[in-house]
């Protein structure tokens, strides 16, 4: 037979991939499948599965009149508008700063690289909550820098604000993909540069930013998808108050399937988030080509 | 006129406690095409980048025509620099990789773009213009980063081994293309390179350095003819001169006796410093021995040795004989006889060489005295 004695034991080659073709279709494909048939059912949780009925696009209709929906992926759209931007400039302000060759900059690279690993877990948002509280850090040096204590976690204009900073405050691994593309440009150019006569702003602007745009798509799209999927900030910290104000797409649809039992609406509202997400990444990728720069000096062009 | 000449006096450069320029006293005539050349880490890139004010001194100071620019922005110099890498601006097409240091400095783009053309026709580049480095070979890269030099009409080009990451083909090409841009322009220009071939093809005057320091300075044949001390005379000439430790055995008005594999060669100098019995080093390039049975027998201008075959490199043009004699204590004697010549490994080869195209050295590895003659040298 063609192929040799290595492809005549296939059973032993699909056994090693088998555990990875289990956990795809277990915990990836059927969730994916049966949220996209369970949208377009009334399903409630503690019911059989059996007795769900078929709502055709009952769920996406009602979306329409939701005003919980309406209000909910308004302060999705502002958050996300909000962190990305935010989070992207701040990520690369710090990598900039942490590419000067300074003595010790290996140890300031580690270190501003830990929030990141603990920023997402509940036990710092948990924290946050402290933090942020009424007699909390931040109130407390407001007070003793003369200012007044804020309710924070209680007007609506602050709460957002809080999670927008707990999401800013995990800008390491944005900025280690940035710190990485800095590197990746080669000293000659900004030597070459400035014999040409270019300031510092200048390099920054026309040779620093337009050969990082790889990176800082590759950035943009990761922080989108993140952003449209934060849970954990408005979870535990404001818990979607005050006045819904923080109440963020996926919360509701947490709360939709398990707290009200809705599932099918749920499952919806998930395909909407999904769709979302999607059309922005396809919208970033067909803008892509006007503004993102592949460098790599290779001759198979033109 | 001063325009277009470089001096550097004491300059020195150190990198924390590594001292990497130890001081270097040089002057640069306008219109020359000055080659600094030395083994790597010599610091011949270090000097250069010095020149650009890429790099600060930590002592002496660097003139460029008139003005003490030892302190001065690179951008404020009047050089311009090309890059081992080219360092073209990726984004940037070929047009505006040219003009965007004329850009920064604020002129017009009308004569942007004329200056941008005319530096593109002197480099063919013409058709180019529109593209983006990516989508060039490395010789036109390499004409573009010389372009960018060209329209910042500078005092001084400087060159940063720009050939290095060219093929074989192209560097000898480029090499040529650089050639006939100097006498085209007359401009002042400072070459970096490794490649002593370079260094004599192109070189005015070579400039050889060797750990932060000077070793000599002079035309290219000057150099090869008279090498001031054994770095320089190992290091200009390819294959390198053959290096045989001798005895002095007499020093007179004329000449200088020297006792080696058995034989006493009588070599012409004139006011050699070196007694009786000290020790000293002969050399002898590969290209001056003559090849085959009593070659230079009767002529007392000449040495003859016995030699035994130890491998035979055949380059079609020419061919190399590496040779083992007897009292030769430190390894092979390398040969270069012009033409394919079928040696067989083994077996006896009697070499002669001229008493005048013997370099002589002492102990600190200077030349001794004067050439006897420069008609005999250069015979």
């Amino acid at each position: 037979m063609a192929g040799g004695p290595m492809y005549d034991n296939r059973v032993s080659g699909y056994l090693y991939i088998a555990p990875f073709l289990i956990g795809l279709a277990t915990f990836t494909l059927f969730p994916f499948l049966s949220s996209f048939l369970l949208s377009f059912s009334d399903y409630q949780l503690q019911d059989p599965v059996q007795q769900a009925r078929f709502l055709g696009l009952g769920n996406y209709l009602h979306m329409m009149g939701d005003d919980t929906f309406h209000g909910s992926l308004g302060v999705t759209f502002l958050y996300v508008f909000v962190t990305v931007p935010l989070k992207l400039a701040f990520a690369l302000f710090i990598a900039f700063v942490l590419n000067f060759k300074l003595r010790g900059i290996s140890f300031f690279r580690t270190a501003y690289y830990v929030p990141s690993i603990l920023g997402g877990s509940v036990a710092i948002a948990v924290l946050w909550r402290y933090v942020f509280a009424g007699d909390g850090l931040i109130n407390q040096a407001l007070v003793w820098a003369g200012g007044e204590p804020l309710n924070w976690l209680g007007e609506p204009a602050y709460a957002l604000f809080t999670i927008v900073l707990l999401r800013l405050w995990q800008f390491g691994s944005a900025m280690v993909v940035f710190l990485a593309g800095l590197q990746n440009i080669p000293t000659d150019l900004y030597e070459a540069a400035t014999i040409d006569g270019a300031g510092k702003a200048r390099i920054f602007f026309t040779i620093t930013l337009p050969l990082l745009t790889p990176v800082i798509f590759f950035n943009f799209i990761m922080q989108i998808v993140q952003a449209f999927q934060e849970f954990n900030g408005p979870y535990i910290i404001t818990g979607g108050g005050p006045l819904k104000s923080t109440y963020l797409l996926p919360l509701m649809i947490y709360e939709e399937a398990f707290k009200y039992f809705n599932v099918g609406y749920a499952a919806a509202l998930s395909w909407v988030l999904f769709l979302i997400i999607a059309i922005f990444t396809i919208i970033a990728f067909a803008s892509a080509k006007y503004w993102v720069f592949y460098g790599n000096e290779r001759e198979d062009e033109e | 006129m001063a325009k277009g000449r470089v001096q550097l006096h004491g300059v020195m450069k150190s990198f924390g406690a590594v001292d990497v320029i130890k001081g270097v006293d040089l002057e640069i005539a306008p219109g020359e095409l000055t080659v600094f050349v030395g083994p790597s880490g010599c610091g011949k890139s270090t000097l250069l980048r010095l020149v650009s004010g890429l790099e600060l001194p930590t002592g002496g100071s660097i003139m460029i025509g008139d003005r003490d620019v030892t302190l001065v922005h690179p951008s404020e110099r009047g050089i311009a620099m090309v890059f081992q890498s080219y360092a073209l601006y990726p984004h940037m097409s070929v047009a505006e990789n040219m003009g965007f240091g004329l850009k920064i400095a604020g002129l017009p783009k009308n004569l942007i773009k004329e200056k941008v053309a005319r530096a593109a026709e002197i480099l063919q580049l013409t058709p180019l213009l529109d593209r983006k480095p990516r989508a060039l070979s490395g010789g036109q890269r390499q004409r573009v980063a010389i372009g960018r030099c060209i329209v910042r009409e500078p005092e001084v080009f400087l060159f940063d081994e720009p050939l290095s990451n060219l093929d074989a083909a192209l560097r000898g090409q480029m090499r040529v293309e650089i050639a006939r841009l100097h006498a085209k322009l007359g401009a002042t220009m400072i070459y970096v390179t490794h490649d002593q071939v370079e260094a004599m093809t192109l070189a005015t005057r070579i400039v050889v350095l060797n750990a932060g320091r000077v070793e000599q300075i002079g035309a290219p044949i000057e150099l090869y003819r008279h090498p001031a001390n054994l770095f320089v005379a190992g290091f200009i000439g390819s294959p390198r001169m053959n290096f045989m430790d001798g005895l002095v055995d007499g020093a007179e008005a004329d000449s200088v006796s020297v006792r080696l594999n058995g034989a006493t060669l009588r070599l012409p100098r004139h006011n050699a410093d070196v007694r009786p019995g000290a020790k000293v080093t002969v050399g002898i390039r590969p290209e001056h021995f003559r090849v085959g049975p009593g070659v230079d027998a009767g002529d007392d201008q000449a040495v003859e040795f016995d030699s035994v075959i130890d491998l035979v490199e055949r380059l079609g043009g020419e061919t190399l004989a590496h040779l083992r004699m007897p009292s030769l204590s430190d390894g092979v004697l390398v040969v270069k006889m012009s033409g394919d010549i079928a040696l067989r490994i083994g077996t006896g080869l009697r070499v002669g060489v001229r008493l005048a195209q013997c370099h002589l050295f002492d102990a600190q590895g200077r030349a001794v005295g004067e050439p006897g003659s420069r008609a005999a040298v250069a015979a």
